[in-house]
């Protein structure tokens, strides 16, 4: 009993432990600040990765794809058709992209992954919704400067919003103007382009418009472009301006860039492209030996998906053009190159996965679940997290270090008491037990101190951040380096618990020695000391 | 000395105790074979000049020393070789100590620091059932010693003569045959040594409390049935005061 008391009491009136407190309580703050951060991050690149990818991603060995969709659906279907959500189709090919300023003229290219999707099968694999800009609003400054261009029911497809088609018509007008201007007789049907380069896509386009695929006459009848008849300014001929067979949603990191405002700071972005404007698309045949083929597409939209590899390299366009240009249809069936699924319980991706394998022909597809495919980013992270902790927790145990320190000063201090104490008839034991139980309390209350400080500078992270950048000057936490629009944090149970039971494991052990020497006192030399 | 051992057995003998101290690479030699033996209901001034090895004796007969030569007997036991729990046990049980500098614990208040030594004999468990009765009989020694008025006072808002009375309230608060006091008056003026006396010299006599002091002030020893006089580490006379 005396232990408890004196140890309470020590805690009490002994202010120079104080400062051991706050060294473990420091300590303990920063790691879970630090870990809830790392946490918020790595569980939202995760999420993002995830949704991007489909919960299992089923390609072909070779980027020709193999054949027969609906037979590869199928397939799918009959061996793991009970654990099954959703699925779609699609075909992934690097590519090139070149994209044209519309009023400068400029050209310039850079290398892609063209993803032909299906928008409905994809949006039931993903949010596919969310990341499209015209579902969107645009948000500046906490204030909507645009709201979102469609309706959340509004269903997915490939026509233009109302906005893109008129900007797509004004550009159009505006170039057959100045070609009609400077070449009176050149054809116009692309006017962005060279006449050179613009050539086989003013082919493949006229063919799609004669064809008319199913989408495209759907297409016709929205597109408002129409609707304003032909323009009064033109040069005599008609102005196309309904949109290419060819539709793409482009990563809003490839026709955007981000330039610093000089006045205010602040990062701006600026498009180069916007939906309306028509892109070049190259990629390889599925002939041997490889074609290039390219094409020109129509911009429908933008996404953010919030990774930014992806916002920076992935073009998805509609996979029966790409199928098309690529000569992917055969006999009237249509090779794929992966199928993404969506299971019901992400729990049972092991068996599926298992089960796939046996049910393609050996060596024909990779299954792989998206935390497989992209094992070495996430793993990255974790070792980055497990780096960090090693180094805080290294802090944490310099810690120990002030608290051993501390603890053999107020030993010498108590040298009298130990001695009054044994002459009592405390045993060794029992003194030490009051030094242990010092170091306990004293990791308790630094590492619940430390808790509540890291738990409360988590929950307040981002009015630090803006606090913290208001007095520095400069943006602590730049939401466009990061691709955050806040610091994003989670705290898990469980971190909190080991991180506090480290610090007061800490606390303990560098009270050990201490608490040795003062139960090792001999009673009369420690009573003699006056 | 044969006319002090009687033919009961005293209650508590040290006998031919040797004990030096290493200083540097000397020995140096506190006591010599000095023996002393104590009767129930004695009580016995041990005088000597400092450094006379007097504190040493008390610190071995109370088990909070050992000798290098000799034996400490209780009612004719030997316990200076027990083994350190048997030891710490009897200082809780059979020894109640107070010293020059009172030695309170200063984190506590008056009643806690009267209370420890009953703290320290039971384990939490038995102390949480007792603790009523714990805390009556440490009001009760509080009152006897007349410090009832002050026991939630901390040792410093004390004076040097409360402190002392705290000390002894302590020292007898678990009920022990022998009290070993080292220099209990030392640090005090005459009047209130005066009164620490009167104290010990009343609980001696009600109480039949055997009392074991040393101090080097010839009429504070005086006030004892017996004074012992100690010179360099040997019992030089045995003084007899008639029993008053």
């Amino acid at each position: 009993m005396y232990k408890l008391l004196l140890c309470i009491r020590y805690l009490r009136t002994k202010y120079i432990a104080l400062a051991s407190i706050i060294s473990v309580m420091l300590g303990v703050a920063t790691m879970i600040v630090v870990n809830s951060v790392m946490a918020g991050f790595a569980s939202e690149m995760r999420d993002r990765l995830h949704n991007f990818l489909a919960d299992i991603v089923v390609e072909s060995r070779s980027t020709s794809g193999i054949p027969d969709s609906r037979h590869q659906l199928e397939v799918v279907e009959k061996a793991v058709g009970k654990f099954v959500a959703a699925m779609t189709p699609t075909v992934e090919i690097p590519g090139m992209i070149t994209i044209t300023d519309p009023y400068s003229g400029e050209t310039y290219h850079s290398q892609v992954q063209i993803h032909g999707i299906d928008p409905k099968g994809k949006a039931l694999v993903g949010p596919l919704q969310d990341y499209l800009d015209s579902y969107n609003p645009v948000i500046e400054d906490g204030k909507v400067i645009r709201p979102p261009l469609r309706k959340p029911d509004d269903p997915l497809g490939w026509e233009l919003t109302k906005e893109a088609a008129e900007y797509r018509k004004e550009v159009k007008e505006l170039t057959a103007l100045q070609v009609g201007m400077s070449q009176p007789q050149a054809g116009i049907q692309s006017p962005d382009f060279d006449d050179s380069e613009a050539s086989p896509d003013d082919n493949s386009s006229a063919d799609s418009a004669a064809t008319s695929p199913a989408p495209d006459s759907e297409n016709n009848a929205a597109v408002p472009g129409d609707l304003f008849g032909p323009p009064f300014a033109g040069p005599g001929q008609e102005i196309r301006t309904d949109p290419l067979p060819a539709r793409v949603y482009v990563g809003e990191g490839i026709i955007s860039y981000h330039v610093e405002d000089p006045d205010t700071g602040r990062h701006k972005k600026v498009n180069t492209n916007n939906p309306g404007d028509d892109i070049i698309l190259a990629t390889a045949k599925t002939s041997r030996p490889p074609e290039v083929v390219n094409f020109t597409a129509t911009i429908v939209d933008t996404f953010r998906s919030g990774m930014s590899e992806y916002d920076t390299s992935i073009v998805l366009m509609n996979i029966e053009e790409l199928q098309k240009n690529r000569g992917m249809i055969a006999d009237g069936r249509d090779a794929i190159t992966s199928i993404h699924i969506r299971l019901k319980d992400y729990d049972d991706a092991p068996e599926v996965v298992a089960r796939l394998k046996s049910a393609f022909p050996a060596g024909a597809v990779n299954v792989r679940t998206w935390e497989e495919k992209q094992g070495l980013l996430l793993s990255a992270v974790e070792v980055e997290t497990a780096i960090l902790n090693v180094l805080l927790f290294l802090i944490v145990a310099v810690a120990g270090f002030g608290i051993l320190a501390i603890f053999f000063m107020i030993v010498v201090e108590k040298t009298r008491d130990i001695g009054i104490l044994k002459s009592l008839g405390a045993s060794s034991n029992g003194v030490m037990t009051i030094f242990l139980s010092y170091g306990l309390g004293l990791g308790i209350v630094g590492s619940s101190a430390g808790v509540a400080i890291g738990l409360i500078f988590v929950r307040y992270i981002n009015e630090i951040e803006t606090a913290l950048s208001w007095v520095t000057g400069r943006k602590v936490f730049d939401e466009k380096i990061y691709y955050f629009p806040r610091i994003p944090t989670l705290v898990s149970p469980w971190m909190l618990f080991f991180v506090a039971l480290g610090a007061i494991a800490i606390a303990v052990l560098a009270s050990v020695l201490p608490a040795r020497r003062a139960a090792r006192l001999h009673p009369v030399s420690a009573l003699r000391n006056e | 000395m044969n006319d002090t051992i009687k033919m009961t057995t005293p209650l508590i003998a040290a006998e031919a105790i040797a004990k030096s101290y290493a200083k540097g690479e000397h020995k140096v030699p506190v006591l010599r074979g000095a023996g002393l033996k104590a009767n129930r209901g004695e009580f016995i001034s041990v005088i000597g000049q400092s450094g006379s090895g007097k504190s040493t004796l008390l610190h071995v007969m109370g088990l909070l020393d050992s000798p290098d030569v000799g034996e400490v007997l209780l009612q004719g036991q030997r316990i200076d070789n027990l083994n350190q729990q048997a030891r710490d046990q009897l200082r809780n049980h059979v020894f109640g100590f107070i010293f020059q500098f009172y030695h309170l614990l200063p984190e506590l208040t008056l009643l806690e620091n009267v209370m420890a030594p009953l703290m320290i004999r039971y384990s939490m468990l038995e102390y949480w059932r007792r603790r009523h009765e714990i805390r009556e009989s440490a009001m009760d020694m509080i009152g006897r010693v007349g410090l009832g008025h002050r026991i939630r006072h901390r040792p410093s808002e004390l004076s040097g003569g409360e402190m002392q009375r705290g000390a002894i309230a302590r020292a007898l608060v678990g009920r022990p045959e022998i009290l070993l006091a080292d220099e209990p008056t030392g640090n005090l003026d005459s009047v209130t040594g005066g009164e620490i006396m009167e104290l010990l010299n009343s609980l001696n006599q009600n109480n039949q409390l055997t009392i074991i002091m040393v101090t080097h002030d010839e009429s504070i020893a005086a006030q004892a049935h017996r004074i012992v006089r100690l010179a360099q580490g040997r019992i030089q006379t045995v003084a007899h005061e008639e029993a008053a």
